[in-house]
């Protein structure tokens, strides 16, 4: 039996997407909730996608000035004084659903919500001192756009979405690119070998030099070392090679946190009594696709996590059960060299991918659109510079197949 | 209430046709078009597409 406390006490720790849209949504559902959004950058919560893109270009051309950069890219908030905001303060621990600010600060709950997302990952290996840099924050951003400079050679380690967007960006601004990744196409593991491969062939085209199937071995002073011995000059170096999980203030807790926070279809985390979890630090199942926890690094995963956890909060204060089933739709965009990258779905988990509109040979010249199959169905579609009215007929086919086999895997849920 | 689409800064991510069919959906050339004016009843539904939007292109009132 759960306790219903009149105005219940929720803190959210991470105060970007995720953590502001759970406050907007839980103050609408619990207009008695005392909340409390916790945050360790000094800046109000902002907008990251534009950090690789048209923020890096703007900054680094000296175009606007970086005040007016975190302006633009500040959330519009409907929150007014419905939180009580604490910037600057990371969490350090949780003790039961008391959540323990740096500072010794103790603030009590009756609930905690995980929203602390991710950080760069690294390369353990020291030298290039001064010139090597990651991309998450926007004190990141400013780091990095103050660097790149017109003919300056830049080394891009990691040829996912941001170290490809970076490389892309930094092609516009006048450098010399060069990306090193470890598999043998850039983006391989998000969008599968045939559109990675067109892709790869886009930004070769671009000038960027791609150095495929290696990785790095060390750095000189000015230098990127390569496995195979390779020796890049670098003025300018990116990692780029995945993230992290923020939640070493989760441990001890309870929570599995083996990559993120696991968390289940009312985005608890078993073995924490009290604590959820949100955004991009959250794992967990989608029924769209299988049983299978997962993280998903896109933008709509906080907004569509955060209107989840409104949901089970405002059922349990009514004493009713949460509606059934979390199965959001996953979409993600990119945009290179002018180029838009457009998905819906999960085609990391295709094994087949079909060309159902143009050309894969015509990528960035003419609109493609592409499915993923995973054992003939399909778990996604891909736009490469679609047209958006023809995207969303696919999408909604893709929305329409994927609830037929959900409801296949489980007749109590209606077919839609 | 008025619905704006901010034309400068949309870069037709086609959230808001996603999340409020109702007022917003593509044109054959892909073009965004929205109904300008729609009552109370789509607040919801307004507030949905605008939360979605990753452009924050979106306003209305
Ligand atoms: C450069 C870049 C480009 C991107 N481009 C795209 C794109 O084109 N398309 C797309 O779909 N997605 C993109 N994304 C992904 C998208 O931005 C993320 O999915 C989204 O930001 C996740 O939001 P979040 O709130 O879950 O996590 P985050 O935005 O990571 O926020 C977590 C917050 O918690 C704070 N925090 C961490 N630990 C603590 C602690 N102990 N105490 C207090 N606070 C803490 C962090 O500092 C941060 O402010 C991009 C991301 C980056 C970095
Ligand atoms: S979601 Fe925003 S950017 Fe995308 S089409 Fe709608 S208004 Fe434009």
């Amino acid at each position: 039996m759960t306790m219903h406390t009149p105005a219940p006490r929720i803190t959210i720790v991470g105060a970007s997407l995720a953590g502001l849209r759970t406050a907007e949504a839980v103050a609408g559902v619990l207009p008695g909730a005392r909340i409390t959004l916790i945050g360790d950058e000094g800046a109000a919560p902002y907008n990251r996608p534009p950090l690789s893109k048209d923020a890096l270009e703007s900054l680094a051309r000296g175009r606007e000035t970086a005040a007016a950069v975190l302006e633009r890219l500040a959330l519009r908030s409907k929150l007014g004084d419905r939180a009580e905001l604490r910037l600057g303060q990371a969490a350090v621990a949780l003790e039961g659903t008391t959540v323990r600010l740096a500072d010794g600060t103790a603030i009590p709950g009756d609930r905690v919500i995980a929203a602390t997302g991710l950080r760069p990952r690294r390369l353990a290996l020291t030298g290039a001192e001064g010139r090597r840099h990651v991309l998450r924050s926007f004190a990141d951003l400013r780091a990095l756009a103050a660097d790149l400079r017109p003919g300056a050679r830049l080394v891009v380690i990691g040829g996912g979405f941001i170290g490809c967007e970076i490389a892309a960006t930094a092609r516009k601004l006048g450098l010399s690119v060069r990306l090193v990744e470890p598999a043998p196409q850039p983006m391989l593991r998000a969008l599968g070998p045939r559109v990675a491969a067109a892709m790869a062939a886009l930004h070769r085209v671009q000038g960027v030099d791609l150095y495929l199937g290696r990785s790095v071995a060390g750095f000189g002073a000015a230098q990127v070392v390569l496995d195979d011995g390779q020796a890049l000059e670098a003025d300018v170096i990116v990692e780029a090679l995945g993230s992290h999980p923020n939640v070493e203030w989760l441990a001890g807790s309870g929570a599995d946190l083996t990559d993120g926070v696991l968390v289940d279809d009312h985005l608890c985390a078993p073995g924490a009594p009290g604590l959820m979890a949100e955004g991009d630090v959250a794992r967990f199942a989608n029924p769209l696709f299988d049983a299978t926890p997962r993280r998903t690094e896109h933008w709509c995963i906080p907004g569509q996590t955060a209107r989840r956890v409104a949901e089970v909060l405002a059922a349990e204060a009514a004493g009713s059960p949460p509606p059934e089933r979390f199965a959001p739709l996953p979409s993600f965009w990119s945009d290179q060299h002018g180029l838009r990258l457009q998905a819906f779905g999960a085609p990391t988990l295709a094994d087949a991918t079909r060309v159902v509109e143009g050309d894969l040979g015509l990528t960035g010249t003419a609109p493609v659109i592409v499915e993923y199959l995973r054992e003939g169905r399909p778990v996604g579609v891909l736009g490469l510079g679609a047209n958006p009215a023809a995207l969303a007929r696919h999408r909604a086919h893709l929305e329409t197949s994927l609830a037929r086999s959900l409801a296949e895997a489980d007749p109590a849920t209606p077919a839609v | 209430m008025n619905v704006t689409v901010d034309m400068s800064i949309c870069l037709l991510h086609g959230q808001c046709v996603i999340a409020a069919p109702e007022v917003f959906s593509f044109d054959d050339a892909g073009g965004l078009v929205w109904l300008t004016q729609v009552d109370e009843g789509l607040r919801g539904a307004l507030e949905a597409a605008s939360d979605a939007c990753p452009e924050q292109a979106i306003t209305f009132g």
